[in-house]
């Protein structure tokens, strides 16, 4: 956990804008640095114009490019390589093919990208991404002339001119995923074009239009990076979180023997996930895309009593319906990982921007008291680690685990050391061969230390059993409406949760443990305050910074941890949530809070600030 | 002729739990009858699920000495899509209500059908609401006087049926809980059948809604307000298959032979088995003036989810040899450190 790390936040970025010279680009390029500006962004930019002014359309040597770098603090350079490209024709993203990072964003029109198209740029395939070896770039898509042509069709112009619009179309989807208002660019337009207003009018159509795609898609594109400062000796790749996710229920699969079995319905920013896992049939996944969020966690419940280590995937207003079910696994005692990528909230909220809100949802969300184990990734390749855990405490503690991620982590990348699998314990599911006792064996009998009930699959000769969501008599396990035994019952699945924190690492704590002030986080927030707590230290001031994986249950070590610091700050993405059920867990306790729910990350030097503040109070 | 030895009896499927269905129920027959269908089909009783939601017939898996979930309202058909989907060796049936099924679990059911998932569900329809005491369903008839409107309803019912055929179901057959001859032999119809089979029986509640069914369940009433129906025989009902029925332009038509220059030939043959639906739809939604179709009304193969999903990933791994999430991992893009 405590790898140094160094967070790239969004507000640092290279963006190339490139295309035919007759494409706008050099406009497109200027209108965006100029919002960016007025938006407070140091800016530094690169026009790169071709050497011939009309060189034949198409053709790599008619790429007109304008590169722009923005940044929150002081930007000195136009950048080296870009995060995202824009390329309007296959000729762009040839010429640029050196200019971009490996897993940059690349924007292409697909109207633009036919075959002649890509003949005209000296392709000879039909994939130009998988001829220029640009294989972990994130590509988005977009039908872009045809939408500028039926954009414009009340305005009456003809084809050439309609087309000469669709660069506007481009700056209004980068300004979508970029988050800049259109006014200025509007403003802009309405100035440049002053004596012919049609062609105001119709830039500005096709600008809002481009701002509008991507919202109606919930295009996202990441260029938040955590990078290790001093990586380790191995093998990498480039992951993202969700990712991450899928990769680690794979793992925890193939190390427990069981077969993964995915049930999810689409939603933002969670379908990645399904993506991932539906494609890798090869490894043996099941994946049902279901008629609902209702139906993906219960056909995952069905897989888990069935044999499988069931997963369903989601965020929050999916987590909500999946709400009953959930209390269904707990009744039922099946292992389970509902895995929910945190969004902005509530009700549809802010469906790609990343919040915490959902924390008191999984803590509590269900009827009756449903106790679960709660754990929250702290950055992309962590989702990597926090999966394969999911995956493990449920199918060795028979219980429904809920996996925490975020909209910021779970499109975030970093370099990924590949682990050695070896390295990984087996996961032991508690299987009836377990069972030792003299009297015969019932379906809510437990281990007496864990508490954790014997799990038999359908197709055990000899063993064939009936469960469901009304109490059980904990010694026959027959439905049982008993009042005792419902209490013995309540206190059984509340204390087989407790018992999960013999099986979890302690709670760390990174930094100077003799410092006054303990910074406290959990979930995707990671990156963030540890390089805040950093930047601190750096100043000569001493501060100590706690990070929890674990939410239910706690950690062992978690009450003494807190309360060995004279001063302590949660620092959440909500209001307050976590810091609230640290309260309720542990007497006595009450921390500071600094909290924001944005939907945006946290500004480093923003947490120096408040840190530092109150360590001078 | 040979006997063949049945590997099971109905009691290896019966569970040692009371059976707690008020005295009377419908859904009492309809149990008997899953433990004689089931022993005839053969599959063992440890190879077997069975999955329900909430619901007076919900209650049914705690009465089998099968594996069995007893689930939450409405999604019995997405968990034992689930269950199927995941174990394909795995006999699994679901049972239901009309509630449960068409109500709540509306989605889940068509969606279900739509795939043709290998289910055999059972849909006990008593058109009301029992374990709630005494509310309308969706299938009770417009006007239908409960607690819950006590003016009578002003909402047209669901046919089960139809909704079946519309979701594109392949294979639809309707019983009556007091004829346990034919109930078990539809039942076990629908085990053998590959893919989403919904069988509707119809159940009296004799609590809160006696003799719903009486019309046609009635001994008196059976032979003239029903017909059986049964793949390449003629449809012909009455005391002694005196009438049958014709096709009168796009409508079904019931005569009697003999009468009106109509014979033998004239009288439709059941084809169960054609992919076409429209005459399965026509036989269907019969009532009132024509009979009420029993037996199977619809069964045609087609390709079944849970197959096509591990074929599919079959397919996949025998163009690719990586099967550890290792190997996968180091054969994507990457880079070494050293």
């Amino acid at each position: 956990m405590a790898e140094e790390t160094k967070v790239t936040a969004l507000d640092d970025v290279v963006i190339r804008f490139s295309g035919d010279s007759g494409d706008g680009m050099q406009l497109t390029g200027t209108i965006f640095s100029n919002v960016s500006a007025i938006l407070g962004n140091e800016i530094s930019t690169f026009p790169d114009y071709p050497a011939e002014i009309r060189a034949p359309q198409g053709t790599l040597s008619g790429v007109s490019g304008f590169q722009v770098h923005l940044g929150a603090g002081k930007v000195f350079t136009p950048g080296d390589k870009a995060d995202v490209l824009v390329a309007m024709n296959p000729a762009a993203l040839k010429v640029n093919v050196k200019n971009i990072r490996p897993n940059a964003v690349v924007i292409i029109d697909t109207d633009c990208f036919q075959k002649a198209d890509l003949e005209k740029a000296l392709f000879e395939t039909e994939d130009p991404f998988k001829e220029l070896g640009l294989m972990g770039v994130q590509v988005v898509a977009s039908p872009i002339s045809s939408m500028v042509k039926s954009g414009l069709e009340s305005f009456g112009l003809n084809n050439k001119s309609a087309l000469r619009c669709k660069n506007m179309f481009a700056l209004g989807l980068v300004c979508w995923l970029f988050d800049r208002p259109l006014e200025q660019a509007m403003h802009m337009l309405q100035n440049k074009f002053a004596k012919k207003p049609g062609i105001a009018e119709a830039n500005i159509k096709v600008l809002n239009d481009g701002y509008n795609y991507g919202h109606n898609t919930h295009s996202t594109v990441s260029t938040y990076r955590i990078e290790s400062t001093k990586p380790a000796k191995g093998f990498y790749t480039d992951i993202n979180g969700n990712k991450a996710t899928a990769y680690g229920l794979i793992a925890a699969a193939e190390k427990s023997g069981l077969q993964l079995f995915l049930g999810s319905y689409p939603i933002t920013p969670a379908t990645d996930i399904l993506h991932e896992l539906a494609a890798r049939k090869e490894l043996g996944v099941k994946t049902v895309q279901a008629e609902d969020e209702i139906a993906g966690i219960c056909t995952a419940i069905g897989a888990s009593f069935a044999g499988s280590l069931a997963v369903t995937t989601t965020s929050g207003p999916g987590l909500a319906l999946k709400g009953e079910a959930m209390g269904l696994a707990v009744i039922a005692e099946l292992p389970l990982v509902i895995v929910n990528v945190q969004r902005g909230g509530p009700s549809t909220g802010l469906p790609t921007k990343s919040e915490q809100t959902d924390l008191m949802q999984a803590l509590y969300g269900r009827n009756g008291e449903s106790p679960l184990v709660v754990i929250a990734a702290s950055t992309p390749t962590d989702c990597f680690d926090a999966a394969f855990w999911a995956g493990k405490l449920a199918v060795e503690h028979m219980t429904p685990v809920i996996l925490l991620t975020d909209a910021f982590i779970a499109n975030g990348s970093s370099a990924w050391r590949i682990p050695e699998m070896d390295s990984y314990p087996a996961i032991k599911p508690n299987y009836v061969a377990n069972y030792k006792e003299s009297a015969p064996w019932k379906a809510y009998r437990r281990d007496k230390e864990s508490l954790v009930r014997y799990w038999v699959a359908p197709g055990t000769e000899g063993l064939a059993h009936r469960i469901g969501g009304l109490e059980k008599n904990c010694e026959t396990s027959a439905i049982c409406t008993d009042p005792e035994n419902h209490q013995k019952m309540t206190h059984i699945r509340q204390a087989k949760i407790d018992n999960i924190a013999n099986h979890i690492p302690a709670l760390e704590v990174i930094g100077d443990q003799d410092a006054e002030l303990l910074i406290v986080g959990w979930g995707g927030t990671y990156g963030h305050l540890l390089e805040a707590s950093n930047e601190v230290r750096k100043n000569g001031k001493k501060i100590a910074f706690a990070h929890f994986k674990f939410i239910s249950p706690l950690p062992k070590n978690s009450e003494a941890v807190l309360k060995s610091f004279k001063k302590v700050m949660v620092v959440e993405q909500n209001s307050g949530q976590f810091a609230n059920y640290l309260r309720g867990k542990i007497e006595n306790f009450d921390p500071c809070q600094f909290n924001r729910v944005k939907g945006q990350p946290f500004v480093v030097a923003r947490l120096v600030e408040e840190f530092t503040n109150l360590l001078e109070a | 002729m040979t006997t063949q030895e049945l590997k099971y009896i109905p009691k290896d499927y019966k569970s040692d739990q009371s059976v707690r269905w008020c005295p009377g129920c419908g859904d009492h027959a309809v149990l008997n009858c899953l433990h004689k269908a089931m022993a005839e089909v053969g599959v063992a009783p440890h190879q077997t699920a069975v999955i329900s939601g909430i619901g007076c017939s919900s209650r049914l898996p705690y009465y089998m000495n099968t594996y069995g979930f007893h689930t939450i309202h409405g999604r019995g058909a997405a968990i034992a899509t689930g269950v199927k989907t995941a174990r394909p060796d795995l006999s699994v049936w679901l049972i239901t209500g009309d509630g449960d099924c068409l109500a709540i679990g509306g989605n889940h059911f068509i969606h279900a059908v739509r795939r043709n998932i290998d289910l055999n569900i059972v849909l006990f329809n008593n058109e009301i609401y029992g374990l709630t005491k005494g509310q309308y369903s969706p299938t009770s008839e417009r006007g239908y006087v409960s607690k819950s409107s006590p003016y009578g309803t002003v909402e047209d019912p669901f046919i089960p049926a139809e909704l079946a055929l519309g979701a594109r179901g392949n294979f639809f057959a309707r019983s009556i809980d007091v004829d346990l001859k034919n109930t078990t032999e539809i039942l076990a119809t629908a085990a053998k059948h590959e893919g989403a089979s919904v069988v509707e029986v119809l159940v009296n509640c004799v609590i809160f809604n006696d003799g719903t069914h009486k019309q046609i369940t009635d001994k008196a009433n059976r032979a003239e307000r029903t017909i059986f129906l049964r793949h390449g025989e003629k449809m012909l009902f009455g005391e002694n298959n005196e009438k049958g029925l014709v096709l009168d332009g796009l409508k079904l038509k019931a005569v009697t032979l003999n009468q009106d220059g109509y014979t033998l030939d004239n009288i439709l043959t059941h084809d169960a088995h054609t992919p076409e639906n429209t005459m399965h739809l026509l036989l269907a939604m019969m009532g009132g003036e024509l009979p009420v179709a029993l037996g199977v009304i619809r069964e045609v193969k087609a390709a079944v989810y849970d197959q096509e999903v591990a074929k599919q990933i079959a397919t996949v791994q025998a163009n690719n040899p990586i099967r550890k999430l290792q190997d996968f991992l180091m054969s994507g893009e990457i880079w070494e450190i050293k």
